[in-house]
This record gives structure tokens, C-alpha cells and sequence, in this order.
């Protein structure tokens, strides 16, 4: 049996039963790492301590103790999470050597709830990027094709569930970050309902968009995750006393008598014929399934990515701001004077994304410029969410690709910062309402990439959500398809 | 609208990057088309339209003053900073 391909389902059903340990599950998902070293997944391996871990679980099955369903599961988690005592870089050479003193709250439930860890995934250099190529550290690639890119900017975590190393990862989506590299690698993401999960111990890009998230290889398994990962947090703010509900009780109710509605304009010029097909046959096995589907319109989608790089650069050059060499990270060596030390320091220690960002996000809300730009863009954001709020009064659910292209080649983009942030085109509208979103699998393009389709809901939809998701995965069989590693 | 090299020069000074002659040269051409492409906003009329900085309508979230049990302590803390320490207190470099 190819143990780290199981479910977490799975694995919990057999750790229960003793057919495997959880130490077994670590060795197998080493081994898959091992092997599909060249994807360049992980930035850190915590061996020993996973081993230490897998064994506490192991003692206490074998004393005959109930075990929770993530507990002995290992994972690898987005290395932008504070992990207390385990190096955290961020993808950056700013953070390349930093241990943070403190567990962010998301890890620590997922900790309190038994799991693994069994290191840190590759990501872009703070989350800003939508392939992985912006990390300090080199890409993550593709599981189905190592030419191509993971996506991003939670490309380690996507490519490593996808390829059989991790059970399941954490990620954060800002403007399509677990989304977009989850549709690209081919498992499922899910982006939040804006507070939803705590944001705590997080390294925070733009405040009003950031939120966290999971992905895994299955429906049920992102319900589990989200059973634990989500509700108010005393150490996060924006998590609202909003009831968590049981994520895994409406899995299999069907979509009977669902309205879906298709966004027309999230088919326009710049998606990709495989791309619209593979979701539009998706759409139709929804309908055989007794959903009711209509044509709908969201004429503000078209500025959805404006909005985005006029409020997010604004948000990180801020949160950004704490990066001055002096209480953590990089440090500038030989220079004396303060304002030079600080210059210097984020000079040297981050990188060109980061550095375009944050110049973007100065500008935008420098004097003189604040008004025409990030207040407008604010306002437009006001438009996209009351486009959504019209929607959901005529539909349930919105279904719609999650990149306009499958997977694009390592370096395509490299040189071009606006091509890139046009892959977040239809992901970012979603986030700039802060409403809940899930890529799942459905189907493969001619070449053997992955294609995502995009399930959105309304605020605090997410049940709802995964109950639509999971009557295609039943009926599509797509998580049972595997890409090679390695060989 | 097109950034000049001062332009960009002033940005950094805002931001305390230090960037090379390279970067400016760089930043400057992506920054323009970068700021030409978020133009697309101003077909938008949003006069009378409210400003979102916050979706979950949640604001001023408050809780009473008391302690709560320590995440990390001052000197772990202290520890994630390579610069030398004086009295549980990090010494700077020169401002003056």
C-alpha cells in the first residue's frame, strides 16, 4: 500500500486499526519526499522531531486510546507560519536563519489536534508571487510536469500534497494563493471566508485580504481541517464570534435543487479554451446531478486586479515596515548610521518582488497620490462586494475557472510583474468580497496539466461549499489520479 | 504617467530601500506600467461610494486589560535579534 497517498480519512481509519503506525506514515511520506527532492517542496525537514511525534501517537494507540482524526497525520505547512522553535524564513533571505519564539494559532490547533509536522513548504518570497519563482530559495515545480510551475504563492504546500509528500498543507490566500497553485498541482484549496481562521503568528502581506486556509487531496479532508482550523481567536481581532458549524455533516447531501451560477464574465478573452471546456463539463455534470444552473453577471470583475495592486501593495509596504534589521531578521553589515542600517538592511535582505510592492505601495499612498489611488480603489472594492451580494439574492453558489491557463513554464513570466498578477484575475474578486472559495480538481488539459474549477460562495458559505464540491469529486474519481515522481 | 528616476529615488527614501542604479532604472519602467495598468479604475464614477477597508463590518474589537499567559517571554524574544543587547535592550546604530 502507498500509504502517503491516503486520505487523512484513511490514514485515521487504519492508525485506529493498526494497520500502519504513524511513524509508517512519516517514513512514506520522507520517502516521497526524498524522491521528488528536484520539486524543491520543502525549505526544512524536521526529521527527528516528526519521528519523536509520530512516535507519542504511536504509544498512546498502542495503550489502547481513542485518537482524533488528524492526530499522527503528517503535514508539511506553508513556511510563512510561525513554528516556535522550527526555522521559519518566509521564502526570504530577510527571515533565511529566523526561529520564531512563539506558535502561530493555526499550527498550534493543528498541534493540539495531533499533527505531524513534518516540515516548512517552499512558497513565494512573503507570499507574493503566483509560482513560486520569487522564492529566495528556488521554484517549487509542477508534480505532473517538472517544467512547468506549482503556481503560488502557496506553490511547496500545493505540489507537495499533489505529489504524495505531505497529507495535507496549510496555506494563505490573499488574492488567490492557496487557490491558484492547488488548481495548478490538481488538489483542493480553500480559501476562507475573511476571518474565518486566525490569522495569528502569520507573517501578514495585506491585512484586509489575508486569510488561511487548507489544502489536501480531498473534499472531506479540507471539512476535517477546517472542523479544526477554524473559529474566533482572543489573539486575532478580525475573527468574528460567527458559529463554526461541523464541516464534514453535509458532505453527502448532494447538490439537488442547488442554483449555480456561471459568471459569464469569468470566461471572457485570456481564458483558455482546455480551461473553460474542462469547467463548463464540470458545470454540466452538476446539472445531471439535479443543480439548477443560469448564466449570471459580475460586470465589476474586470477591475478586480487593479483594486488588488492599488490596496494590497499599500497594506504590505506597511506590514512590511517591521523589517528594519533591528529586531529580527537580516542585518547590514559596516554600515553606521541608523537610516542607512535600515536602508540597507531591506535592501540587501529582500527581494525584487517585495522591493516592486512595497515602491508601488509608497507611491500609491504617499501625499498627493493617496486620494486618486488607494482611496478610489476602496471605493471600487465597495462595488465588487455589493456585484457579489446582488448575485448571491439569485443563486447559491458561483462556478467559474480558477486560472484563465493551466500551469505555464518555469520562466515564462519571469520578467513580466503584470502578466503574472493577471493569473490572480479571477480569484482576486472573491477575496476583494471576502467571501469563501474552493478550487477542486476537474479534469486535465490535452498536455496532462491539472485544471481547477472555482466554487464561491457567500460569506461564511463554506459548508455549503465543500457539501457542492464533494458531489463532483464523487462523481469525477479525479483525486485518484496521480501524477509520477521522480523516475 | 510616466516615474522619473527621481521619482523612484524618492519613493525608496520614503520606503528605506536602498536600491542599485539597476533596480531605479527598472522599477521605474515596471512601476509606470504597473501604475498605467491600475488606471482602468478611473472609468469608475464612485462618488457617494462608501470606502471597504474592512468586509466583516467588524471595528473598535476590544477586550478587558488583564494579562494573559506568556507566548514568549522578553528574552526569547531579544534572542531573534543578531544586534548586541545592554541591559535586556537592543543597542542601535548611530542616530545622531
Amino acid at each position: 500500500m502507498d500509504l502517503n497517498w491516503l486520505s487523512i480519512a484513511e490514514a485515521h481509519l487504519g492508525l485506529k486499526e493498526k494497520k500502519f503506525s504513524s511513524e509508517d506514515l512519516v517514513d512514506a511520506c520522507l520517502a516521497q519526499i526524498k524522491k521528488g527532492e528536484y520539486l524543491n517542496n520543502f525549505l526544512t525537514v524536521t526529521e527527528d522531531l516528526a519521528r519523536a511525534r509520530a512516535r507519542e501517537v504511536d504509544a498512546k494507540i498502542a495503550g489502547g486510546k481513542e485518537i482524533g482524526t488528524l492526530e499522527g497525520i503528517p503535514a508539511g505547512i506553508k513556511d510563512l507560519f510561525n513554528t516556535k522553535g522550527v526555522r521559519t524564513t518566509c521564502a526570504s533571505k530577510m527571515l533565511e536563519n529566523f526561529v520564531p519564539p512563539y506558535e502561530s494559532t493555526a499550527t498550534r490547533l493543528l498541534k493540539e489536534a495531533g499533527m505531524v509536522l513534518l516540515g516548512k513548504t517552499n512558497l513565494d518570497e512573503f507570499a507574493c508571487g503566483a509560482s513560486t519563482e520569487n522564492s529566495a530559495f528556488g521554484p517549487s515545480l509542477n508534480p505532473w510536469n517538472k517544467e512547468f510551475v506549482a503556481g503560488g504563492s502557496s506553490g511547496g504546500s500545493a505540489s507537495a500534497v499533489a505529489a504524495g509528500q505531505s497529507f495535507f498543507s496549510l496555506g494563505t490566500d490573499t488574492g488567490g494563493s492557496i487557490r491558484q497553485p492547488a488548481s495548478l498541482c490538481g488538489c483542493v484549496g480553500m480559501k476562507v471566508t475573511y476571518g474565518r481562521v486566525s490569522r495569528f503568528g502569520v507573517t501578514a502581506m495585506a491585512s484586509s485580504w489575508d486569510t488561511v486556509g487548507p489544502l489536501a487531496r480531498t473534499v472531506e479532508d479540507i471539512a476535517l481541517l477546517m472542523n479544526t482550523i477554524a473559529g474566533p481567536d482572543p489573539y486575532d481581532s478580525t475573527t468574528p464570534l460567527v458559529e463554526v458549524p461541523d464541516y464534514a455533516a453535509n458532505l453527502a447531501k448532494g447538490v439537488k435543487g442547488l442554483r449555480i451560477g456561471v459568471p459569464k464574465e469569468y470566461f471572457a478573452e485570456g481564458v483558455e479554451d482546455e480551461v473553460r471546456e474542462s469547467v463548463m463539463a464540470a458545470v454540466k455534470e452538476y446539472e445531471k446531478l439535479g443543480a439548477i444552473v443560469k448564466e449570471v453577471s459580475l460586470p465589476m470583475t474586470k477591475y478586480g486586479v487593479a483594486v488588488y495592486y492599488v490596496t494590497m501593495p499599500t497594506e504590505l509596504s506597511t506590514n512590511l515596515a517591521r523589517f528594519d534589521g533591528v529586531r529580527f531578521g537580516h542585518q547590514a553589515e559596516g554600515v553606521e548610521d541608523l537610516t542607512e542600517y535600515y536602508k540597507t538592511s531591506r535592501g540587501e535582505g529582500f527581494g525584487s518582488e517585495i522591493k516592486r510592492r512595497i515602491m508601488v505601495g509608497t507611491f500609491v499612498s504617499s501625499a498627493g497620490y493617496a486620494d486618486a489611488y488607494y482611496k478610489h480603489a476602496q471605493r471600487v472594492r465597495t462595488l465588487i462586494i455589493q456585484d457579489f451580494a446582488a448575485v448571491f439574492k439569485e443563486v447559491d453558489v458561483l462556478m467559474a475557472p480558477v486560472s484563465p491557463t493551466p500551469a505555464f513554464k518555469v520562466g515564462e513570466k519571469a520578467n513580466n510583474p503584470l502578466a503574472m498578477y493577471l493569473a490572480d484575475a479571477l480569484t482576486i474578486p472573491p477575496s476583494a468580497a471576502g467571501v469563501p472559495a474552493l478550487s477542486l480538481p476537474c479534469g486535465f488539459t490535452s498536455s496532462g496539466l491539472p485544471v481547477g474549477l472555482q466554487i464561491i460562495g457567500p460569506m461564511w458559505s463554506e459548508s455549503l461549499i465543500l457539501q457542492t464540491a464533494a458531489a463532483y469529486e464523487q462523481v469525477s474519481g479525479l483525486w485518484e489520479k496521480r501524477p509520477i515522481i521522480g523516475g | 504617467m510616466k516615474l522619473t528616476k527621481e521619482q523612484v529615488q524618492h519613493i525608496a527614501r520614503l520606503a528605506r530601500l536602498k536600491l542599485t542604479t539597476e533596480e531605479e532604472e527598472r522599477y521605474a519602467g515596471q512601476l509606470t506600467e504597473i501604475l498605467n495598468y491600475v488606471e482602468v479604475l478611473k472609468e469608475l464614477d464612485t462618488k457617494g461610494v462608501p470606502e471597504t477597508s474592512q468586509v466583516t463590518g467588524l471595528s473598535n474589537v476590544t477586550r478587558e486589560d488583564e494579562a494573559r499567559g506568556v507566548l514568549a517571554t522578553a528574552d526569547e524574544l531579544l534572542g531573534c535579534s543578531g544586534l548586541p543587547k545592554v541591559n535586556h535592550q537592543i543597542r542601535i546604530k548611530r542616530i545622531l
